[in-house]
């Protein structure tokens, strides 16, 4: 019992530090399938249209690979197909890092050492932190399924529906628990169980799509590799079509499974030791490295080489959707109308592109906004302050964090076009054409990301200490603006918040330059203000 | 022309005023003790030097120059190591010197490798493994292999082992050697005394005092031990005699350097057998300044009384411990007792 001594204590420490992340976190995630669950209601609101994306769903393979299986035509089921992967990726990412951030990095950053050489059991800080977490999604399991009862599903379905959201929390918790106790470092923990989340969506979809589609054609039947993936046992419980409850028995066993081998491995280590040893570098620094430029190039290089995958494997398979797409617009309008008011215009396939690539101008907006939060980061671990010792100006210093970040999504915005349009043009026989004209629509979402940039740099200099939560929110608000803002009805005033709402609706219409140099205008400015503040401000602040 | 030059510095941070009133004039050529309790504004001060503070009033000047507006052209004249170093966690050790060192506008690379050797310092291992000496080793050789005009140090060798402490004693050595200043920031007392001219000792954001080491030593009593054929007597006539108590027919006094002849005059009317006389240690006059007792220093000696009675804020001293005088002294007890433990201390230098 000794081992876990002072486990109480460190729950509560660990409440203590997370109060507001765990408050959003639980609250958060039931508001958002609230509101999903409310806006697909309004899309598909009888049998008929919800048969309609039952069949397309079930026989459609990039539905399959990106949705999940379907399971019937209660409302709860295309519900559960139309917001699932997004929840339980959300909920992944969010039990995943709150492990790392309370067993790895506090090894990394010594914490531990001053916990551990009081009366703390050896095991008290990870039970500590699976405890909270747990409880945290459990809690935001229960509140998911008042949410979607209260969305008007039935109270079965919606449990259950719930529990398989919360079983994904539980399932990568442990996975983390174990990743912890790995790699030596909270960011080398936090990328394996990343990837662990990335091959769980990979094993998943593969599942979904060599699956089965039932005889009445509304179901499908996941093959061997869904249940190897915890992404895919959420699909498994079938919420709303005959819950199998014993499904949920799965992630509760790879918890134990992972807490009993995270115990093993944390008493066959030392403490900060890993199992996964740091390798050794250059004795000097390679030419191209002295300077700010080369410094945020081998800082952002990993961060991007990241993303660049990520981008690549979802623009290639949107853009095969995009043929398939025709089908499953005829089988329904009121998905067709949904996807017109997102990406606008007359022709469905160019409206379905133009979503797409909106769709990765907010995804890479996130690059953005984790690439530049590097220099607020690199001030407050007091980094900023050996470089600006040196005699590199602060326009240059931050202007540079500036530039590699703003390169980074012209990268990211090129790749995502071109894969997209690589897709696309591969099933219409036309590779090259589109990937040089999606490319080049991806790109004139630049000024967005620019103003992106913009508001990140200026929060940076003004508000320095505020700047990483208001940064977050303020991509969240562009976000939820531009992807529900239309589907909830708000009004013209508050959708123009969002640069995105301005950026040309390409290819569906044909670009104008006004918006852009708007855009482009308001972003320099921004960063105007940025770099000034910066300059007159005190470092560290 | 001072290399720095400091008056009525002031900063403020909300409500706290980090520095109020600072003064520091660092000459060409000198290695500068900078001294003070911890959250006295010696970090605060170097920033401001380095122009990564924005001063609230008072004049700042760095080799000649504002080192707010003129930061980046005087950062190539100048090297620092920060007290608390911070590296980039994926880069190696060699990275950082190099990134460093071209940052600043270059660094000589036999010097680079040479103080990499000296400080045995493994340049291939990532910065997020190296223990907290051997960051502080990263950034005393960047520094070290540029060579510049001025070095600010900021408890550059917190976390160094003896050995690598006399290595850094000798660099210091070699740039005063080549004409460089030296600011030094340290709690390390034998490492003041062994390498710098002058001191400033700072407290609450305000000089305290500022001097070589002679002259602030003789700001500080003697503690005199005597033995006499005859027992003394009249001591308490004698003018600067403070504090005299026998034990075992010995007799323990303090004397204020300037009436130390008097006394010695005295004492040879009673036959003196034996006589130990300890010169005030660097500790002695830190405890003093640092510890909450500004009545011992304002009691010590009648000309430079005043001196030190304005420097440490009277009215401090009945409060809680604030420095390790206050922890050996109880309250009440007042001067003579902190001064009484600070003579173990000087026996152990």
């Amino acid at each position: 019992m000794s081992a876990l001594t002072g486990t109480t204590r460190l729950a509560r420490l660990v409440l203590r530090r997370d109060r507001i992340r765990l408050a959003i976190w639980i609250l958060g995630t039931p508001l958002l399938g609230y509101a999903l669950a409310g806006s697909v209601a309004g899309i598909y609101p009888d049998q008929d249209a919800r048969l309609g994306y039952a069949t397309t769903s079930a026989s459609s393979l990039v539905a399959r690979a990106f949705n999940g299986p379907i399971h019937g035509t209660d409302l709860g089921a295309v519900v559960v197909a139309e917001t699932y992967v997004t929840l339980a990726l959300i909920v992944a990412l969010l039990s995943t890092f709150a492990v790392t951030r309370h067993t790895r990095q506090n090894e990394e950053t010594g914490r531990a050492e001053l916990l551990g050489a009081n009366v703390v059991g050896r095991y008290a800080p990870l039970t500590a932190a699976l405890l909270v977490i747990v409880a945290a999604n459990a809690l935001a399991a229960a509140l998911l399924a008042v949410a979607l009862v209260g969305a008007g599903l039935p109270l079965a379905g919606s449990v259950a529906a719930a529990a398989a959201i919360g079983g994904v929390g539980v399932a990568f918790t442990a996975i983390a628990a174990v990743t912890a106790q790995l790699s030596v470092t909270a960011r080398g923990a936090n990328a394996l169980a990343a990837a662990t989340v990335g091959l769980s969506f990979v094993l998943r979809a593969a599942g979904d799509v060599l699956g089965e589609q039932s005889a009445d054609g509304t179901r499908v039947r996941s093959a061997w590799p869904s249940w190897i993936s915890p992404l895919g046992w959420g699909n498994q419980v079938r919420a709303f079509d005959g819950e199998r409850w014993w499904v949920l028995a799965l992630p509760v066993a790879l918890l134990l499974a992972g807490v009993a081998l995270a115990y093993a491995l944390a008493e066959r280590r030392d403490q900060g030791a890993g199992l996964i040893a740091p390798r050794r570098g250059p004795a000097t620094g390679a030419p191209l490295l002295l300077s700010p430029t080369g410094l945020a190039w081998r800082t952002q290089r990993g961060t991007l080489l990241g993303w660049a995958v990520g981008v690549a494997a979802l623009g290639l398979p949107m853009g095969v959707a995009a043929d398939e797409f025709n089908d499953m617009i005829d089988a329904n309008p009121a998905a067709a109308e949904a996807i017109n008011a997102m990406g606008g215009g007359d022709d469905l396939i160019k409206a379905y592109l133009t979503a797409m690539l909106g769709l990765f101008a907010l995804t890479i907006g996130a690059y953005v906004v984790q690439a530049l939060l590097r220099v607020r980061g690199d001030e407050a671990d007091g980094v900023l302050e050996a470089a600006l010792a040196t005699a590199v100006s602060r326009t240059r210093w931050l202007g540079t964090q500036v530039l590699a970040a703003t390169l980074g999504a012209v990268a990211l915005l090129l790749l995502a076009g071109v894969t997209t349009g690589l897709g696309y043009g591969i099933v219409i026989g036309d590779p090259l054409g589109q990937a040089v004209e999606l490319g080049g629509a991806a790109l004139l979402r630049l000024p967005a990301l620019l103003v992106v940039a913009g508001v990140v740099t200026a929060l940076f200099g003004l508000l320095p200490r505020w700047s990483v939560v208001l940064s977050w929110m303020a991509l969240l608000v562009f976000l939820l603006l531009g992807q529900l803002g239309a589907v909830l009805e708000l009004p013209q005033a508050a959708l123009n918040v969002s640069p995105y709402t301005h950026v040309p609706a390409v290819p569906a219409v044909h670009p104008a330059a006004l918006p852009l140099v708007v855009l482009a205008a308001v972003a320099a400015a921004l960063l105007a203000v940025g770099v000034v503040a910066f300059r007159h401000r005190d470092v560290p602040s | 022309m001072p290399v720095i030059s400091i008056g009525n510095l002031v900063k403020t941070f909300g409500a706290i005023r980090a520095l109020d009133g600072l003064d520091l004039h660092v000459e060409r050529g000198e290695v500068h003790g900078f001294l003070g309790p911890n959250g006295s504004g010696k970090s605060t001060t170097i920033r401001i030097l380095l122009g990564l503070l924005r001063r609230d009033s008072g004049d700042a000047q760095v080799l000649g120059a504002d080192p707010w507006r003129d930061a980046v052209r005087l950062h190539r004249r100048l090297a620092y190591v920060p007290g608390d170093v911070n590296l980039w966690p994926n880069l190696t050790g060699g990275e950082a010197i190099d990134l460093l060192g071209q940052l600043r506008g270059g660094l000589d690379r036999r010097r680079r490798d040479e103080l990499l050797h000296r400080f045995d310092l493994d340049p291939t291992r990532r910065c997020r493994t190296y223990s907290k000496g051997n960051r502080q080793k990263v950034a005393i050789v960047a520094a070290f292999s540029s060579p510049v005009e001025l070095y600010v140090l900021d408890e550059p060798t917190s976390g160094l082992d003896p050995l690598m402490e006399a290595v850094f004693q000798d660099e210091v050595r070699r740039v005063k050697q080549a004409g460089a200043t030296v600011l030094l920031s340290s709690h390390v007392l034998a490492e003041v005394e062994a390498l710098c001219n002058r001191v400033s000792i700072i407290r609450e954001g305000r000089t305290v005092e500022s001097g070589t080491l002679t002259e602030l030593r003789h700001l500080t009593r003697t503690a005199v031990t005597v033995e006499t054929a005859r027992p003394v007597t009249g001591l308490d006539v004698l003018p600067g005699v403070h504090d005299v108590h026998e034990v075992d027919g010995r007799t323990h006094l303090e004397v204020e350097p300037a009436h130390l002849d008097e006394l010695l005059g005295h004492l040879i009317g009673f036959g003196v057998h034996a006589l130990t006389s300890t010169p005030p240690t660097l500790e002695q006059l830190f405890l003093r300044h640092y510890g909450d007792a500004p009545a011992a220093a304002a009691a010590s000696a009648d000309g430079p009384a005043d001196r030190a009675g304005s420097a440490g804020a009277p009215g401090t001293g009945a409060g809680p411990a604030h420095g390790p005088a206050a922890g050996a002294a109880p309250a009440g007890e007042g001067s003579h007792a902190d001064t009484q433990a600070d003579v173990p201390q000087a026996g152990a230098r």
